[in-house]
């Protein structure tokens, strides 16, 4: 079946052959976008997080037919004219990726809570990103790269 | 787009001056005949320059690295080094890593070692090759060799200013040298970007979605599998019905030997769902111990070993001799490896002859195992490492090569093997369940005379770990342990006069055992640092003076590390518990301490908490970190490890347990397996001391080994209560309260 979806500011078209594929699959293997990973498939780590018309969303709970016209971005998308965003650069500024499976998500959550509260305090931060797991230990370094993104 | 991924040195050195190793997109038969091409003649003996380096006609350096960046930093640290050594470019300098074909066996990235060990080797045979460069500049220039000057791959005469470049007298050939370890290597004093704060050339494509992964790596024709795991370990395979899955769209086949049962299907997510949805019936497995009674269960394993792994003096003598007599028993919870990405990998049979891409963290130890597994010769068999995602250790990427390897011979197609989140929390290795009991005598004057050490972990080394297809498939397989090197910091380096450390070496542990970042390390240093501060209360003495009392005088370095951490720490001298805690939330500070195995990086490390005395909460408020690993490389990079140490650590310490009943592991996800969140973060001070003259030493994991004691002794100093028993959740905390 075809599925039409709207992702990174462009329509796309997708044939699947499963309806109940999630969104994640179609963004890794049918769009290229190696943003969005895998890592639980049951929206508990935040890997896969990509935003649903501006809100941080676990891509891998979501079946592909659910997501209709609503605005699909992803970690590419933060990018203009291939240069990374300001969160983007704030978190490569920081080095705040060790293994970096998890960064994507990480950032897709962060920029969702800089796009509601551009300054926001430590307290809300942590709060903000409580629902994402990040295993090598950047959590101070990535709180650290999201304050520089917001103060810049 | 199929990605055909593998560093293609060709492509590395058309990218004139690129940041990155940029990686072929061109189909396999043609990478496969260029990579033809470079095996042949490259060597991979660790005895040959040419075994770690090469250097091309424009003077662009390509590392060969055995050691692989984990997402640790060590990638730019060994370039750091290399383009030190022979002034040339940082730039310039790229590296392909942990191909069996092409890298030589520098063992497993483990242990602390890529930087002390492997970067080292790396930075011999640097200094090797710029001493042979200059030997033929010399002659070239007809000018004595200690008339050059070398700088960015140009090499000048002081006198006459002939010059001629790396790339005109090597480009593109072999040194053919042997590697001289008396080559002299640079004066620190020279370092130009050893010790600088480098940025990592992978952190751009990570935060840009350009990075390719392990989980991203696809090739052409290539199949996805999915194992159905026995939903007990030790179930053994009845029957299947083929009939329950072949309306998924995209199921192609179920595979099954012996116990190894699986499915083939077109895409990831119809695996997913055909390993979810496949009805099989196996037998009951009950092999496990009573998780309410481990400790029993560990304490009445058989014993097949001694490790006296210290004996100083006469330990029994000192312990029978009138004094304070203290004991204590101390047990570690069984962990997992947590790695954010499940393990992945794929494999390839071609020809007859296997190439199998994985995050493997020793691809010339699974190339072995593989070639075992399959009946291979060995020369058929290439292992290709790709980044993944942070492992820790020895997780699930060299089980899921197992599963991609044996899926791809039985369908005769090139297979990907993604584990689920329920696969990695259920079937890689773990760390094994680990129990301590430590006993001292203390004199009249407040002395320790006597200190022995009982360590009850599984017998083995750092060996290989047996991969789970072979295990299910009843393939050839090693069928030994191979927990780690789990006996290292069970001795201690404080002097005092009688110590005796024994390792009672466990026939077998519940769970296929492997190491988990500082494995042993962390648990004995839990028990030998915790039962310390036991010490230093029972005489009314400073804990902090305590260590600094009994480190040998001589060792100026940790002494220095002591006297450091009580400065930024603003250690407060007295002794614990604190006798003016009042209310409900109480505050306490713990500190620990380390020579890393005895011989190497120090640490030092004070945690402040913050106890609930009602619920049993403890909140780790700050840690403050002192770090001496002699040279540092680069700053960001062992600052980073730091970083994720203490975190991390935090995070074992705190909360993780693996839950189990009789048949099989039922903590499979991150609700029954949490790990620490961002509300629960530590704020960090870390105090790195540069020591540029003396040898780079680890900092992966020596941080670690020092949390959970420090933890524990500020819960002590809070409350004068003592948690002998990681994690530390609020049950066992309200029940140490309650016993004070």
């Amino acid at each position: 079946m075809k599925v039409s979806l709207h992702v990174n500011g462009k329509a796309e078209e997708v044939e699947i052959a499963d309806p109940s594929t999630p969104l994640l699959y179609v963004l890794r293997d049918n769009l290229q976008l190696h943003g969005p990973r895998f890592g639980c498939g049951l929206g508990q780590c935040g890997a896969c997080m990509v935003h649903i018309d501006g809100r941080a969303t676990f891509s891998c709970v979501m079946p592909v037919t659910a997501v209709g016209d609503r605005k699909v971005t992803t970690l590419e998308g933060l990018m203009t004219d291939g240069k990374p965003g300001k969160l983007q650069q704030a978190f490569i500024d920081e080095e705040a990726a060790q293994c970096g499976y998890c960064i994507s998500g990480m950032v897709m959550q962060a920029q969702a809570l800089l796009n509601k509260t551009p300054n926001p305090t430590d307290e809300q931060i942590r709060r903000h990103m409580e629902p994402n797991l990040c295993r090598c230990g950047t959590h101070v370094a990535i709180m650290r790269a999201i304050k520089r993104a917001a103060v810049a | 787009m199929n990605v055909h991924l593998k560093p293609s040195r060709r492509d590395i050195l058309k990218g004139t001056g690129a940041l990155v190793v940029a990686f072929s997109l061109t189909p396999p038969s043609e990478a496969l005949a260029f990579v033809g091409d470079a095996a042949i003649g490259k060597p991979v003996a660790l005895d040959q320059v040419d075994t770690f380096l090469a250097v091309d006609d424009k003077g662009l350096v390509t590392v060969y690295s055995g050691k692989v960046d984990l997402g640790t930093g060590i990638r730019i640290g060994i370039q750091q080094i290399v383009a030190e050594e022979l002034d040339v470019p940082l730039a310039n300098v790229s590296t392909i890593e942990g191909d069996t074909t092409l890298t030589p066996d520098q063992g497993p990235t483990f242990g602390s070692l890529s930087i002390q060990s492997g970067g080292m080797q790396i930075r011999q045979a640097a200094a090797t090759a710029r001493s042979a460069l200059l030997d033929q500049a010399a002659q070239r220039l007809g000018v004595a060799k200690d008339d050059l000057t070398v700088a960015d791959g140009i090499i000048t005469a002081k006198s006459g200013g002939g010059r001629v470049t790396y790339a005109e007298l090597i480009g593109g050939k072999n040194f053919s040298l042997k590697l001289d370890p008396a080559a002299p290597a640079k004066n620190p004093a020279d370092y130009k970007i050893v010790g600088k704060p480098v940025p990592r050339r992978d952190i751009p494509e990570k935060l840009t979605g350009k990075f390719t992964y392990m989980q991203d790596f696809r090739l052409p024709g290539m199949l996805h599998g999915s194992v159905v795991r026995p939903p007990t370990l030790g179930a053994t395979l009845q029957s299947v019905d083929e009939n329950s899955v072949k309306d998924i769209p995209g199921f192609v086949k179920i595979v099954r030997e012996g116990n190894f049962l699986a499915v083939v299907t077109e895409t990831e997510w119809a695996a997913v769902r055909a390993a979810r949805e496949i009805k099989a019936s196996w037998s009951n497995s009950d092999t496990l111990p009573d998780q309410a009674k481990l400790w029993d269960h560990v304490r009445a394993t058989k014993i097949v070993g001694n490790d006296v792994t210290s004996n100083i003096g006469d330990s029994a003598a000192a312990m029978a001799a009138d004094g304070k007599k203290l004991k204590a028993t101390y047990d570690f919870a069984i962990h997992t490896h947590g790695s954010i990405g499940p393990s992945c990998a794929v494999a390839e049979f071609k020809d007859g002859k296997l190439t199998c891409w994985s995050a493997s963290q020793a691809t010339h130890n699974l190339r072995k195992q593989l070639a075992q597994m399959m009946s291979m010769p060995l020369d058929d068999v290439r292992c290709i490492y790709v980044d993944g995602a942070g492992c820790y250790g020895r997780n699930g990427h060299e089980d899921a090569a197992g599963d991609a390897t044996l899926l791809a011979k039985l369908v005769g197609k090139p297979v990907r093997v993604q584990w689920s989140r329920a696969d990695e929390h259920g079937w890689d290795p773990k760390g094994p369940p680990t129990l301590i009991d430590m006993r001292a005598n203390i004199d009249a004057s407040g002395n320790i005379t006597a200190w022995e050490g009982d360590f009850f972990i599984p017998q083995g080394a750092a060996g290989m770990v047996d991969l789970v297809a072979a295990t299910l498939s009843n393939r050839p397989a090693d069928n030994k342990l191979s927990p780690g090197g789990i006996v290292n910091d069970s001795a201690i380096g404080y002097k005092i006069p009688n110590i005796k450390t024994v390792c009672r070496r466990l026939e077998t542990t519940p769970f296929r055992p492997s190491w988990i970042r500082a494995p042993g390390r962390m648990q004995n240093t839990f028990a030998n640092e915790s039962f310390l501060d036991e010490i230093a209360a029972a005489i009314n003495v400073d804990p902090l003076e305590l260590r600094v009392k009994y480190t040998d005088p001589a060792d100026k370095r940790g002494l220095e590390v002591l006297d450091r951490l009580a400065k930024v720490a603003k250690w407060e001298k007295r002794p614990s518990p604190r006798k003016d805690a009042t209310g409900n939330v109480v505050q306490g500070r713990g500190v620990s301490y380390v020579k890393y195995e005895l011989v190497r990086t120090y640490v030092g490390l004070v945690a402040d908490v913050e106890v609930d005395r009602t619920s049993g909460d403890v909140r780790v408020k700050k840690i403050y970190v002192v770090h001496d690993c002699g040279q540092i490389i680069n700053p960001n990079g062992v600052r980073a490890q730091i970083e994720g140490n203490v975190i991390q650590t935090v995070s074992r310490t705190m909360k993780e347990e693996i839950m189990f009943d009789r048949g099989m592991i039922t903590s499979l996800d991150w609700a029954s397996y949490p790990i620490l969140r961002f509300s629960e973060l530590p704020e960090l001070v870390i105090e790195l001391i540069d020591r540029p003259t003396e040898k780079p030493w680890g900092a992966g994991e020596p941080t670690s080994a020092l949390v959970s004691s420090a933890i524990a002794n500020a819960i002590f100093d809070a409350t004068g209560a003592r948690v002998r028993s990681v994690p530390f959740k609020p049950e066992k905390v309200k029940a140490a309260l309650r016993s004070t």
